[in-house]
């Protein structure tokens, strides 16, 4: 293993509990790398994650790191980030956590543009608890709750995100590992809420039960879609980064709120 | 002289929070607590804290729980429907051992219920309200300067003891505006969290002679992984059947094992009582009025007001009713701590309840004539 690794990872909590063929891995990897770009102090980074196969991640990684309750990640990162604004935050969510159970979080943190960086890590199912559909599932894909296929649709992150007022937002195939890495560093320079959506994949549990293939052959798959992906066709076939924008970021406008209230007078207490 | 104010309750707790070093607070509004929100978004931007007003009271929690974890004295404040909400992430206090405040201002329920009108509803929901076996603190204050100091000890005893602490005032107390006087000497004092002095030597969840493991602080010198899974000391997952048993059981004798620091009670004539009122919050108040007029009327009535109600005071109200005929134990709900004073009664038949769930208080009279009738 080289180097790196070995700097950013908790190497006595290894092997990790992930199925062969998951994605987590390897936008685990992608993350080490950033930090590698980035350089940051690991004292001054917090790892939060929310609860599923996903949010084991906070565990392996060699940073403070926090692993909360399911879908409430972002709101427990927020309460670090306002009380210590200094700490570099990452947040990585599965697709059920972030969207399903933590929709709400995931708004209001887009709505407040608060300066972190969210990453959901989309295998279009519950992954820990057997496969069941979840608000990323394509309609008619099968799952254990959804034996005759859902008959729900989906969301499309980038455009929730974006219409909720996130200031970067990015769509990336786990096959792309070099464009994740550049996100990962773009998002952590960008000032304000920046959000990533890795479409992965979870070949035991979506892909076993939608006849996928083998992890390779779905790798391959999302290889092909993404190939005949562009600008022009809509936020759902493009890859790469999809938007980004300068807006007030919370914890900047909050201090500056700080300010006219000091000038009005001390604390009666 | 010192010139008395008139207060309110919520504006004692929250100005007692800010006393007690709370830099940081989320919320969501709801009656009858949202004036402690209000007075927090005012004041801590002042002192350069922060105040957040999140999408829910799920979300609160989880910020108060995050800044907690910077090292920072956090808080939140909500009524019975908001309470419920913060139950699992109550939990997660409870076993990531973050210390927090919960301040409930308990209003009429179930459900949506009766949102201005008073009751004592969330006894049994501070203690069990969460998911599993874990300690919690929860204390109940009777007047509103009580309020003021009680949110202090509350923050000092979630700091002290890395505990979520409930701060249970009834919509009573938070909206009552009484005479408060702050004499000139009086001090505040803060407690502090144990601090982890080094990393080699401790470990983040470790079992320490007190029960009380140093606390790491993100951003600080040393990293270490938080998480709501059980965990053994060094802070990561464990699935030993050894490990689990012993932090579930250490998150319960780090409390039982401090019940002379943590549980308070207060008495009024109750050595020479033949009946005992035991009661909190507002409800003590009436009870405190019925014992006067009881004494006056030459009948030998007592009253042990618990200022503490979890841990339950089982040692004090066991001696405090030691040789009387009666207790009685009214409360704005349908008998929730009576089943507590019930359990450590030698005979049950002594005990009286008194329950009023129509939003209104029990009166002296409502008291004094159950008093009537049974000595
Ligand atoms: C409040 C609550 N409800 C349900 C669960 C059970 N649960 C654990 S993980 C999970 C879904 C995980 O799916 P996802 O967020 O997509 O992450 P993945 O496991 O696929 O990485 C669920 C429903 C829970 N832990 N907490």
């Amino acid at each position: 293993m080289c180097a790196v690794y070995h700097k950013y990872l908790r190497l006595d909590h290894l092997p990790h509990i992930w199925c062969p063929g998951c994605g987590n891995g390897i936008v685990m990897g992608a993350f080490i790398r950033a930090m590698e770009d980035l350089k940051y102090d690991q004292n001054e980074v917090v790892v939060v994650s929310g609860i599923g196969c996903s949010g084991r991640i906070s565990g392996y990684l060699d940073f403070n790191t926090l692993h909360t309750t399911h879908g409430r990640a972002l709101a427990f990162a927020t309460g670090i980030k306002a009380a210590e604004p200094r700490l570099k935050i990452f947040v990585f969510m599965g697709d059920g956590d972030a969207t399903a159970i933590g929709g709400n979080h995931l708004i209001h943190a887009c709505r407040r543009n608060i300066d972190m960086t969210a990453i959901i890590i989309n295998n279009c199912t519950f992954g820990m608890t057997g496969g069941q559909f979840s608000p990323m599932t394509p309609k008619g894909k099968k799952a254990s709750t959804a034996p005759y296929g859902t008959v729900e649709r989906n969301f499309d992150i980038p455009a929730l995100a974006q219409a909720a007022g996130a200031t970067l937002v990015a769509r990336v195939g786990i096959y792309q590992v070099n464009l994740l890495r550049e996100l990962i560093v773009k998002a952590s320079h960008h000032k304000g809420f920046a959000l990533l959506e890795v479409i992965s994949q979870c070949p035991v549990n979506y892909g076993r039960r939608n006849q996928m293939g083998d992890p390779a052959e779905m790798l391959e798959d999302q290889k092909g879609i993404i190939k005949s992906a562009g600008l022009g066709q809509g936020l759902e076939n493009y890859f790469g980064q999809i938007f980004q924008s300068e807006q007030p970021e919370f914890i900047e406008e909050y201090n500056k709120m700080i300010v006219q209230a000091q000038k009005k007078g001390g604390c009666d207490v | 002289m010192v010139k008395p104010k008139l207060m309110q309750g919520n504006e004692c707790c929250a100005l007692g929070a800010l006393a007690a070093g709370v830099r940081f607070f989320a919320g969501y509004p709801i009656t009858p607590s949202t004036e402690i929100a209000e007075i927090f978004s005012k004041e801590l931007p002042k002192l350069g804290g922060v105040f957040m007003q999140m999408e829910d009271e799920i979300a609160s929690l989880a910020a108060v729980i995050g800044a907690s974890l910077t090292g920072k004295k956090a808080i939140t404040a909500t009524s019975g429907p908001g309470f419920s909400l913060m139950q699992e992430n109550l939990g997660f206090a409870a076993v990531a051992e973050v210390p927090c405040v919960i301040v409930n201002v308990m209003r009429l329920g179930p459900s949506t219920g009766m949102p201005t009108l008073p009751a004592q509803s969330d006894v049994m929901q501070a203690r069990w309200g969460t998911h599993g076996d874990h300690s919690v603190i929860a204390l109940a204050p009777s007047s509103v300067k009580e309020a003021f100091c009680l949110t202090v000890r509350a923050v000092n005893l979630a700091e002290r003891y890395r505990v979520p602490v409930v701060l249970l005032m009834d919509e009573v107390i938070g909206h009552l505006r009484e005479r408060v006087v702050f004499q000139p000497d009086e001090k505040v004092v803060q407690w502090e969290r144990k601090q982890c002095l080094n990393p080699k030597s401790s470990q983040p969840f470790e079992e320490t002679a007190d029960g009380i493991p140093p606390f790491f602080s993100f951003g600080g010198e040393y990293r270490h992984h938080v998480t709501g899974l059980v965990h053994d000391e060094s802070g990561f997952p464990t699935s030993q059947r050894e490990g689990i048993s012993r932090l579930i059981r250490r998150l319960h004798y780090k409390i039982t094992q401090h019940l002379s620091d943590i549980v308070q009670v207060e008495e009024f004539f109750v050595d020479d009582a033949d009946v005992l009122i035991i009661a909190y919050g507002s409800t003590a108040r009436s009870a405190q009025a019925a014992v006067v007029r009881a004494r006056e009327e030459g009948k030998k009535a007592g009253l042990l007001r618990l200022i503490t109600l979890w841990p339950f005071p089982e040692k004090e109200v066991s001696t405090a009713a030691v040789n009387k005929k009666a207790v009685i134990v009214p409360e704005m709900n349908m008998g929730q701590l009576a089943l507590e004073v019930a359990r450590v009664l030698p005979d049950k038949n002594l005990l009286f309840p008194i329950n009023r769930v129509d939003g209104e208080l029990v009166t002296p009279d409502e008291i004094l004539s159950v008093m009537g009738r049974i000595y």
